[in-house]
């Protein structure tokens, strides 16, 4: 048996919502998983119900081959689990939330001190360990958080969003952590609304969207699933984007254009005569452009054409709806 | 860190080099034991490490004493320091009775703060982390108690009896706020939000301690009040407490308290722990 999760048919409705509609993923030992989806997807809950914080409404889930329903116990003796805000106690010292998690897990005083030191050491908190967790950064917040969850030396390890809400800084550091532990071997879920987080560490991704799965595969299937390459014009005035978003949909041959959340007109299946005669067209039309190109597709696109909405970017989340919209209505416009 | 494993197909044991984790079975009456003690050895340290939340046990029952003794003395008793005499072991008794609500302030804050998902995701018995707090709670209830005691002996209380008379009347009154914090958690559970468990405790905490002899007594109040009052546990572990210090009986309203924290623990334990494995 080489899956380290199984999951199979997996339901479950809070009320009248139905938060996860049948889903079916595996992942294997020593894999890193990345479980994508925008808000809402579901992603939390799924995270939720495999390290055994909700029950499921119907499916089956196995964690290294142990039931998470039938045997929570066991699971969770063999998990670790990093959510999305930091579940550290404040009020206690980064030293003092590792031992009592340690402790908890049965180990000896002496054990849980030794483990304790090494992941706050490796995880850069040695200096801070004696301070209290109400005094750290965000950042550090978080490391103390993932550090806690290994304390157990966990054999899978589940992260939903472990870097929400992190600057980038930061971030990186975390994801730092998280490659060497998958190189260590430990299973991963990783759960993440970043496209480049998951790129970075994933081996798998699965896409999901109002509790489906939408898409699966390598971020290279997954890609090449989308398709072709891509033509991306970047109007200088922002008031030009929906003729410039004319003038490509009248020269792509029937593929409607959508204009992204970081303000491009983007086509798919483009080629270099389609970027010639865009490119002609705007100069006599005299709507200049800033950027203008042609691209392999980025699991951004991967995203929008699967999910039908952008990926929240961590820098732009404010105005990414407004934008949403506009890509929409334009989809409208132009079928 | 260790060094990295082989990520190659193993056939029954995941690939970690180092000893793979103790066997931890949550069952039993000795993990439980000691992961509550661990999880009360938390509830300990957060208060060494924000003496501030000690305010509620230390300087309110200090407050208390004086408004009553000085304010309402006079009047009630005819002279402050016999009033103190009647009312020291009630206010001892309505202290402990009110730190007992901060248990469930503190657990719904517990929730808030998303640290008991992690407790959740531990292999722990589901009742550790509610005993755990309560265990620590013991010791502010223990420390409100005896600052009462000792703020009451410098106003000029006399104890009639000896110190085992003392610290049985402590220990009557720990008991009593032990089995009466379940009220409070079971409500935490229910209740998310800290501040409402503030309010919906205080509309259990007042007719608990006003609606009862500590202040005054029974026979003054009216038939209606006073019928609740006499059967009131309160009273009953205010009468205890006060047959341990100035005289009167004893054995008879410790049976009461005993009968009524029986019953109150036979209620909302079990409900505290249901509703708190029910979100697991």
């Amino acid at each position: 048996m080489d899956c380290a999760i199984r999951v199979e048919g997996l339901v479950k409705r809070f009320g009248a919502t139905m938060a996860l509609a049948g889903v079916d993923f595996t992942v294997r030992r020593g894999g890193v998983l990345g479980l994508l989806g925008p808000n809402g997807a579901g992603k939390t809950t799924a995270v939720q119900i495999l390290a055994t914080l909700l029950r499921p409404d119907a499916g089956r889930v196995e964690v290294l081959g142990l039931d998470v329903v039938t045997e929570p116990a066991a699971v969770r003796a063999r998990i670790g689990l990093t959510g999305q805000y930091a579940a550290v106690d404040e009020s206690l010292s980064g030293r003092h939330n590792m031992m009592l998690v340690g402790r908890l897990l049965g180990l000896s005083r002496a054990e849980a001190s030794a483990r304790a030191d090494r992941l706050l050491d490796s995880f850069g908190l040695a200096d801070a360990a004696g301070r209290r967790a109400k005094t750290y950064s965000g950042g550090m917040r978080r490391r103390l958080d993932l550090a806690v969850s290994l304390i157990g030396r966990p054999d899978v390890l589940f992260l939903d969003e472990p870097t929400t809400g992190l600057d980038p800084r930061y971030r990186n550091e975390v994801l730092d952590q998280v490659r060497v532990l998958a190189a260590e071997g430990v299973t991963v879920l990783l759960t993440t609304q970043y496209l480049d987080e998951a790129e970075q560490l994933a081996d798998e991704l699965v896409v999901i969207d109002h509790g489906r799965v939408i898409g699966a595969g390598t971020p290279a299937t997954l890609k090449a699933e989308v398709g072709g390459q891509r033509l991306h014009v970047r109007p200088l005035r922002r008031a030009d984007l929906v003729p410039i978003a004319a003038v490509v949909a009248d020269q792509s041959g029937g593929i409607a254009p959508v204009i992204d959340a970081t303000g491009e007109v983007v086509v798919t299946s483009a080629d270099a005569a389609m970027l010639h005669r865009v490119s002609a067209r705007l100069e006599a039309d005299r709507l200049p452009v800033a950027e203008l190109g042609l691209r392999l597709p980025s699991l951004d696109d991967v995203f929008l054409t699967l999910t039908g909405q952008p990926a929240e970017s961590p820098t732009t989340t404010d105005d990414s709806a407004g934008t949403a919209g506009a890509a929409d209505s334009l989809q409208e416009d132009a079928a | 860190m260790t060094v990295a494993a082989t990520v190659s197909a193993p056939t029954t044991e995941p690939p970690r080099p180092s000893a793979p984790a103790p066997v931890r079975d949550p069952g039993g009456v000795l993990p439980l034991l000691r992961q509550s003690g661990s999880l009360a050895w938390r509830g300990i340290v957060k208060t060494v490490n924000s003496p501030e939340a000690l305010i509620d046990v230390t300087l309110q029952p200090v407050i208390f004493l004086l408004l009553f003794v000085y304010v309402f003395g006079g009047a009630i008793a005819g002279d402050t320091s016999s009033y103190l005499q009647f009312a020291l072991p009630g206010v001892l008794v309505q202290t402990v009775v009110f730190a007992s609500v901060g248990t469930g302030i503190n657990l719904a804050d517990d929730r808030h703060s998303r640290i008991f998902d992690r407790f959740r995701s531990l292999p722990i018995s589901r009742a550790a982390p509610l005993l755990g707090a309560i265990g620590a709670d013991l010791v502010r209830y223990l420390i409100s108690g005896v600052i009462m005691l000792a703020f009451g002996a410098v106003l000029g209380f006399r104890f009639h009896t000896g110190p085992l008379g003392v610290l049985a009347g402590l220990a009557v009154t720990l008991a009593f706020s032990f089995a009466l914090c379940w009220v409070f958690t079971a409500l935490a559970m229910v209740v998310a939000d800290p501040r409402s468990v503030q309010g919906m405790s205080f509309m259990v905490i007042m007719p608990l301690t006003f609606g009862s002899n500590v202040f005054v007594p029974a026979s003054t109040m009216p038939g209606w009040l006073r019928g609740w009052a006499e059967i009131n546990p309160v009273s009953r572990v205010a009468d205890t407490v006060r047959g341990l210090y100035v005289g009167g009986p004893v054995l008879a309203p410790l049976l009461g308290v005993l009968c009524w924290a029986a019953a109150i623990m036979a209620v909302f334990a079990p409900l505290a722990v249901a509703l708190y494995r029910r979100r697991a």
